[in-house]
């Protein structure tokens, strides 16, 4: 049973880490570029809501302040894509991955000037209740979270295979130059896949601080690790950024019941570094080796 | 501008080009082997910080700006070079023995690991070498008996031919011995791209497919760079040991490895002027924040209460630069420079960037 409730509790953190996982993924699969300050994104998202929702703050109800911050951040996101980004469209890779870490570094300076350094929990209308069925006593926020992910991953999935934006996402993700031949508009297009990594980070954030609670700083190692789920599934695959997600957050908490402490935070990287060595691509692989 | 001519086949790969540019360089070290005679100690230790870093950035630099491989975790390889370096001392060897093996071994630890992680490409080997990174800061407290665990190692005074060096107590000998390592390094590294491991490195960078063609083994000239590249940086983290004087796992977090490389991006990749021009930005740039930080507290303005200012003002410049001159501070020097040669002539477009499309590494 103490199996149990371990594994449903890493399931639920490894849904958050799937969450930012997938915006890694979406970016990556849209312009083949790697969003380093997707933690970081996660983090604001995690701090505008509790900023909107939490009684000494702005006291919105939860599902409206939820709806701000994730709107927000998609308009965000967005724009960083718009303004900055694709100016250095079509540069080397590593242009991309230094923009994206300077743009983190910040944001997290902006974060810690407004709501300051220390940690910060978010009230949610589930704190402290829990689900009980039959022997097993889950709280209530990780069954939610699960559910919310569960429901996303359909909903992302059924957009992807049938909407018309759902389509030309994936037309300009497989090939850029005849997507744009075909009408669509590439670089709005990408713009809109950065929006929705933007709203994926707010979930994420926000279910992040419902469960436990977030500081500024923590968006460095959140962004690696999710990075690590990422790289786990295979950059180029959704499933696979999800499964690496709950790979990883199921492994953490084993790692620190049964392993010595240091050894048990090295674990999902430990993980990432012989999944690199043994299949490169990852798990559920999409690259191939480019030949001439 | 004076045109050159050029009437020997050495004239393309002659380390100076003729008297004037060798005479610039012997004005610069001139003026380096000076500034501890009229700067105080405290700026004298800002200056070897300065030479340290570039050390290090010279290392990365082998690595992103010449072999084009991206490694965003040099810092364990410092972590590698000073734990060794201290560790050897403590138990009672002397410096320049201590230091070459540090130095050596850093490279061969870099050799072992290049061999599995080459094989990755471009963002890949990013997000590995990223994890490696990640992997030594606990790697350095699980490591008691060599690293001393949480607690660190502190740095012993040096002796060497009968001289007593301290960090604090002889700071002018302090950055002499690291003058004289950088300008070693530095002749070296020059050397070395002149010579035809160099070019293969820099064939490597620009495509790999043609390097190959051109008969160049390419996992070997990977694997040397990387060699190369952590053995250089293992010797700024040796004397970086001794410039900070105690070290511990916290030392080399990721964040530094991070610092690093946009260190050598602000200095502008494939230079080895870039090295010396980030490391003096990283170094200079909290300073001037605190002198400014300081004038606008007489008027007024408080910003004393932002914590990480510095590295925020480093990544706007970060931000500001790759958008307008991905090649850093060099590729600026570059434009001051021509506009200079050229004047009145220099024209805007000189220095556009040719349009680049999307090249995919996928497949399906």
């Amino acid at each position: 049973m103490d199996t149990l409730q371990l594994l449903i509790s890493g399931i639920a953190n490894g849904c958050i880490y799937g969450l930012i996982a997938l915006g890694f993924v979406l970016i990556y699969k849209a312009s083949e570029s790697v969003n380093f300050a997707q933690g970081d994104l996660m983090i604001l998202g995690a701090f505008l809501a509790s900023g909107l929702i939490n009684t000494n703050q702005a006291d919105l109800p939860f599902l409206l302040g939820l709806a701000i911050a994730g709107g927000s951040l998609a308009v965000f996101a967005y724009l960083l894509d718009a303004l900055l980004l694709r100016r250095v469209f079509g540069q080397p890779q590593l242009t991309v991955v230094v923009l994206t870490i300077a743009i983190g570094f910040i944001l997290r300076f902006i974060i810690g000037a407004i709501w300051g350094h220390d940690p910060v929990s978010l009230d949610s209308p589930f704190a402290g209740q829990r689900l009980t069925l039959g022997e097993l006593s889950v709280p209530m926020i990780d069954a939610v979270i699960i559910g919310v992910t569960v429901s996303l991953v359909v909903l992302l999935w059924l957009f992807f295979a049938r909407t018309r934006l759902g389509l030309a996402m994936q037309a300009s993700s497989q090939n850029q130059m005849a997507a744009y031949y075909m009408g669509i508009p590439v670089k709005r297009v990408v713009s809109l896949v950065w929006a929705m990594a933007g709203v994926m980070a707010a979930i994420a954030g926000v279910m992040f601080a419902a469960k436990g609670a977030v500081e500024p700083a923590a968006g460095l190692v959140f962004g690696i690790k999710a990075f690590a789920a990422a790289v786990i599934g295979g950059l180029g695959s959704l499933p696979g950024a999800l499964a690496g997600g709950l790979l990883i957050g199921i492994i953490e908490p084993f790692a620190g019941r049964h392993l010595p402490s240091h050894v048990a935070q090295v674990a999902p990287y430990a993980l990432m570094l012989l999944v690199l060595i043994l299949r490169p691509s990852g798990l559920f692989a999409q690259m191939r080796q480019k030949k001439v | 501008m004076k045109p050159r001519f050029k009437t020997s086949y050495d004239d393309d790969i002659n380390r100076f080009q003729g008297p004037w540019h060798r005479a610039q360089y012997l004005i610069l070290i001139a003026l380096a082997v000076a500034a501890p005679w009229v700067l105080s100690s405290y700026y004298i230790g800002e200056l070897s910080s300065v030479l340290v870093w570039s050390l290090a950035g010279m290392g990365l630099m082998l690595l992103i700006g010449h072999t084009g491989q991206v490694s965003l975790g040099h810092a364990a390889f410092m972590a590698i070079g000073a734990f060794t370096h201290l560790a050897l001392m403590l138990r009672g060897w002397p410096f320049v023995p201590a230091l070459l093996v540090a130095t050596v071994f850093s490279g061969l630890s870099g050799a072992l690991l290049a061999r599995p992680i080459l094989r990755l490409s471009g963002i890949y080997l990013a997000i590995a070498t990223l994890a490696l990174g990640v992997l030594v800061e606990d790697l350095a407290i699980i490591a008691e008996p060599f690293t001393g665990g949480v607690r660190g190692l502190v740095a012993p005074p040096i002796e060497i031919f009968g001289f007593h060096i301290d960090r604090h107590g002889t700071p002018r000998a302090f950055y002499y011995l690291c003058l004289s390592v950088v300008v070693l390094v530095t002749l070296a590294y020059a050397n070395l791209l002149r010579s035809p491991t160099g070019r293969a490195f820099m064939a490597v960078r620009d495509s790999e497919i043609s390097a190959k063609a051109l008969g160049v083994n390419v996992t070997r000239t990977k694997t040397l760079a990387f060699a190369l590249s952590c053995a250089i940086t293992g010797l700024a983290g040796a004397l970086y040991a001794h410039l900070i004087q105690a070290i511990n796992f916290e030392s080399f977090l990721v964040i530094i490895s991070i610092a690093l490389l946009l260190q050598v991006i602000v200095g502008g990749l494939g230079s080895i002027h870039g090295a010396f021009f980030g490391a003096a930005v990283m170094v200079v740039l909290p300073q001037a924040i605190a002198v400014s930080r300081d004038a606008l507290a007489d008027v007024g303005i408080r910003v004393a209460a932002f914590p990480g200012l510095d590295m925020a003002v480093f990544a706007l410049i970060i931000v500001i630069l790759m958008i307008l001159e991905p090649r850093g501070l060099y590729g600026v020097w570059l434009r001051v420079r021509t506009w200079l040669q050229l004047f009145p002539l220099y024209r805007k477009g000189m220095f556009r960037r040719a349009r680049s499309y999307l090249k995919t590494e996928r497949l399906k």
